[in-house]
């Protein structure tokens, strides 16, 4: 495998160009973390180990290269609170945290985050269990109703926090504005990032 | 173990009228909130993936699918001849809506055949491979330039009449005469279509499905797969959004994983991607509102003329009953001495629209406010007094002015005091004039402001859909198991119906365990739809409980040989005569007794009923109310606007969660205003939807909602009828209180025109369209 990569030049571009006809290597479903066997298969192309660090479990995984992060967390290790909402990275579903900074996962490979840390909502709380006092702060603050962008909305929270941009309202709905809520909690979300700013910036 | 409850405590924890956090808020915080894409697969699942039209409209002259089916990782490839049962899932029995296309396609996007494969990623990649022939047709795109009462409708349209409109009209000191395009609104659930089917014994199929009708969708898979329905089981534990988009449109997803998991004898999901939602699956409905009013020179409304023109799509789907309630909400909150309107559900080579919060109600309501509107403009009043002379009689005035277009009394208007108390508490005439002060004293932004009203009809118009059912356990340790047919989307309906039974019981809240919606507990369910979801279920699930506390009390009487009066349900225990025992305690004792203590309820509405033939009848139960004020921003250079402020005076009733309610009333809201000012859906001439995706479709985020927002409740108003615990319902309610955004914009537009034109802005009202009205109106001025 390692020989095989190697002879591909590891660019964004040989990923995007990878042959349209080249299916991806997804494991059958079911699979969790560790090194998937191989399938004696032409239609596995380009695949490569990737190592990962997702909420300090380190996970060994053989991806094809063209696997977002997204697809690899979702799939491939079975940590399912990250969403996919547009697979676009236009609706902040899929927002992660790697080394600490904010990302779309879903325009992210997987490739990209070897060797670096991924935090998802799966690993905010803290080491006792408690909640991060951000995750406490929506539910005070009943910041959602589906539920399904919350995780994103609050990985964004915590980086938008970390990056310095949540001293107004004004400002934490400009910097927010990257995730969408369809039930429209915009208004306790902004709640909710106020109440957990302090404690955030000190976790 | 059993957390103790508090048995000396005055009151329990979670009953009803009382502010509850989601029962998810737990889970939300930390993704384990379980989605249908998250649940873990059966071993061997097998994906789909769908085969879309290119064309509009055409014939199928062939489909190759033979590189399809070579591609790696296909299992197979399901076409409308796999299909067990009739090819139909036709919410209203038209046998017009496909699950895969049969020698013809009428819409692009339309789902043409059905990829199985290992993965998600092979079925899509095949699904890219087939090679298809069509024999194209010119498609209707639009239905503006087609005849309302001439051109192909989908199904029977409806008349409203009261009154000899014309006539009145005619007579009328002034008359005005116009029209108003009115645009769609993809639901953009952030979790999309999404089904898992597991395949059973002999027909037995279980289908995991993001739907707000698992009853609708039991039906449907039943007819698709040609099997009974009692072989079909629908389980929805959540969505992530519904917003009317899962009424009848999740039903082809859960179709089509149920054929190819009966045929592959393996659990076969599928899941949308986002551009395929959003090109495959219908939307709120556009409309054409033709108008004409006559009124006197005060701006008293003497008749009126409407013509809804709405885009049904390919097929009629729910576009009758959508078009239906355009005509109810024709009146918003006014009355009119005569009137006449008329719904034309059109056919185009569309996707076939469907429900969307309000379902067609806010249509009916933003034509009304343009009546409003061109009437103050007419004889040079503020609109908010045109409508404050329009309103329907309040509730207890001896008055005349109270019968709708559909001849139904409203019996419980409280319009006028919802409107003098925002107008009071958002200085509406104070900030009119600071607002003209400020319009004189600036060239380029101009500020407009508009106060709007809402009464909105709550029931089914399809009678036989206001029934619910409800399925209480309470087991022997006194924990209690509560399930009933409305699904949750966010809308905290397990909760409040949690809320219910245990006020019922008299235990707290978290001795009631939420569970999912099953077909196989609570049969014959109708979608949570119309608002409906608390007021019915909430309904069944008193019922329900109520059957049970009865038996305990018999029980208890029986056993403590008192009368039924002196066993006395209090907090998390029962006063039987002279002492107390636990509820825990005294359900042990009545399960050792043999008491039964489970219960089906079941509720339907009272009081309605609805003649559409003759267009009359006492079409709802009750009547939600609001307001909504809203000052804009514009810049007259480039059209863009800003929300500055809105505040919301909204009616629930007695809440029975003001929490959850004001969330509901915050994003109807919003939801609304982005309807009606960013939201553009744009097909080419093709009949290609060119906004597929959040980069093109604009729905509001964080920073668009307004920049001062105040959300109160009436604390005052309790639903007129015996509802729920005199709670009002508060789902679609809100989401008209959008319009005072449009109409703020169309205040701000006017005022380059010194108010002397109506700006006739229409929706959505895009900084491009709200250029176009400027420019519309400097020129329309500069000529006089």
């Amino acid at each position: 495998m390692a020989n095989r990569l190697s002879r591909i030049r590891l660019s964004r571009r040989n990923f995007m160009v990878g042959s349209a006809t080249a299916a991806v290597a997804m494991p059958l479903v079911g699979a969790r973390a560790g090194s998937q066997p191989e399938r004696p298969s032409e239609t596995i192309r380009y695949t490569a180990p990737v190592k990962l660090t997702i909420n300090h479990q380190p996970y060994e995984l053989n991806l094809d290269l063209r696997t977002t992060l997204l697809d690899a967390i979702r799939d491939h290790t079975g940590l399912t609170g990250t969403k996919k909402g547009c697979d676009h990275g236009q609706c902040g579903a899929c927002t992660v945290l790697i080394n600490g900074t904010r990302v779309l996962s879903c325009l992210t490979f997987a490739v990209m985050a070897d060797g670096r840390e991924v935090t998802t909502i799966e690993g905010l709380a803290r080491e006792d269990s408690s909640l991060h006092p951000m995750q406490q702060a929506f539910i005070d603050c009943d910041a959602f109703q589906c539920g399904y962008c919350t995780p994103g909305q609050i990985m964004s929270a915590v980086g938008c926090v970390h990056e310095g941009h949540a001293a107004s309202e004004g400002e934490i709905r400009e910097y927010m504005s990257g995730n969408l809520c369809r039930c429209a909690a915009y208004p306790n979300v902004v709640a909710a990032i106020l109440q957990a700013r302090d404690e955030t910036r000190k976790a | 173990m059993n957390k103790h409850s508090d048995l000396k405590a005055a009151r329990i924890v979670g009953g009803v009228h009382s502010d509850q956090r989601h029962d998810s808020a737990h889970k939300h915080v930390a993704g384990t909130a379980v989605y249908i894409d998250d649940m873990p697969e059966p071993a061997g699942t097998l994906h789909a993936g769908l085969g879309l039209s290119t064309v509009a409209h055409g014939i199928l002259k062939s489909v190759d699918l033979s590189s399809v089916r070579a591609a790696p990782g296909v299992v197979d490839v399901l076409t409308y001849e796999d299909v067990p049962g009739e090819n139909d899932i036709s919410p209203s029995g038209m046998h017009d809506d496909p699950v895969l296309a049969e020698g013809k396609v009428q819409f692009h996007g339309q789902p043409i055949f059905c990829v199985i494969a290992e993965t998600r990623e092979q079925a899509r990649r095949a699904a890219r491979l087939a090679k298809i022939e069509y024999e194209e047709l010119d498609p209707i795109v639009h239905i503006w330039g087609l005849d309302p009462e001439k051109d192909k409708q989908v199904t029977t349209p409806l008349t409203l009449k009261r009154g000899d409109a014309a006539a009145a009209i005619a007579a009328s000191p002034r008359r005005v005469k116009g029209s108003m395009k009115l645009g769609g609104q993809d639901h953009f659930y952030l979790e999309g279509q999404v089904a898992l089917a597991v395949p059973g014994e002999d027909d037995e199929i279980l289908v995991y499905s993001s739907t707000q009708g698992p009853s609708e969708t039991q039906h449907m898979v039943a007819h698709a797969l040609g099997v009974p329905s009692h072989a079909v089981t629908i389980e929805v534990r959540r969505m992530g959004g519904g917003f009317g988009g899962k009424e009848t449109q999740a039903n082809q997803c859960a179709a089509i994983a149920a054929i190819a998991a009966k045929k592959f004898k393996r659990a076969v999901k599928i899941r949308l991607d986002r551009d395929e939602d959003m090109t495959a699956t219908g939307k709120r409905h556009d409309f054409v509102i033709d108008y004409e009013v006559g009124f006197d020179e005060e701006g008293h409304i003497l008749g009126v003329d409407y013509m809804f023109a709405l885009n049904a799509g390919f097929s009629a789907d729910l576009s009758g009953p959508v078009g239906d309630r355009a005509l109810f909400h024709c009146d918003n909150a006014y009355f009119y001495p005569a009137v006449h309107a008329k719904s034309a559900p059109l056919y185009t080579n569309t996707v076939s629209n469907t429900a969307f919060r309000g379902f067609g109600g806010p249509q009916g309501m933003v034509g009304c406010e343009r009546v409003i509107e061109e009437v103050a403009f007419a004889v040079g009043k503020d609109p908010l007094e045109i409508r404050k002379l329009n309103f329907y009689d309040a509730m207890g005035v001896a008055g005349e002015r109270n019968v709708t277009p559909y001849h139904q009394k409203v019996e419980d208007c409280i319009i006028q005091r919802i409107v003098a108390e925002l107008e009071e508490s958002a200085d509406y005439a104070g900030r009119r004039r600071a607002i003209a002060e400020f319009n004189a004293k600036n060239r380029f932004i101009k500020r407009g402001i508009a106060l709007t009203p809402v009464k909105f009809g709550i029931s089914f118009t399809k009678t036989e859909s206001n029934q619910a059912g409800a399925l209480v356990h309470v087991y022997s340790d006194g924990s209690v198991h509560m399930n009933h047919g409305g699904t949750e989307m966010g809308q905290g309906l397990h909760l409040k119906v949690a809320q219910v039974v245990a006020e019922e019981f008299q235990i707290d809240l978290d001795r009631v365990k939420i569970t999912a919606t099953t077909t196989a507990k609570v049969p014959n369910t109708s979608p949570t739809a119309a608002s409906s979801g608390a007021d019915l279920n909430g309904m069944a699930a008193q019922n329900a409980a109520r059957q049970i506390r009865k038996r305990l009390t018999d029980f208890a009487a029986d056993r403590y040989q008192i009368p039924a009066d002196q066993v006395v349900f209090l907090p998390n225990r029962v006063r039987v005569g002279n002492q107390e025992i636990s509820f825990n305690d005294l359900v042990k004792q009545a399960y050792i007794a043999r008491v039964q203590l489970s219960a089906a309820g079941h509720y339907k509405t009272p009081k309605i009923h609805w003649d559409r033939a003759k267009g009359r009848g006492h079409a709802f139960y009750y009547y939600a109310y609001g307001a909504a004020c809203s000052e804009v921003s514009v810049d007259t250079l480039t059209g863009e606007y800003v929300v500055e402020r809105t505040d919301i005076l909204h009616d629930v009733g007695r809440s029975l969660n003001r929490a959850i309610d004001i969330g509901q009333v915050e994003g109807g809201f919003v939801q609304g205003m982005g309807w009606l000012t960013t939201e553009e859906l744009v097909w080419d001439e093709k009949g290609r939807l060119r906004t597929h995706a959040p980069s093109t479709y604009k729905i509001p985020l964080a920073s668009d909602r307004p920049k001062v927002f105040n959300v109160a409740l009436t604390d005052w108003s309790e639903a007129y009828e015996p509802t729920i615990h005199r709670s009002k319902a508060v789902g679609e309610p809100p989401l008209p209180l959008g319009i005072s955004v449009l109409q703020a914009l169309s205040d701000a537009v006017a005022s380059v025109a010194d108010h002397k034109v109506c700006p006739r802005l229409d929706a959505p009202a895009t900084p491009e369209r709200v250029l176009m009205a400027i420019e519309r109106l400097r020129a329309e001025t500069a000529d006089k």
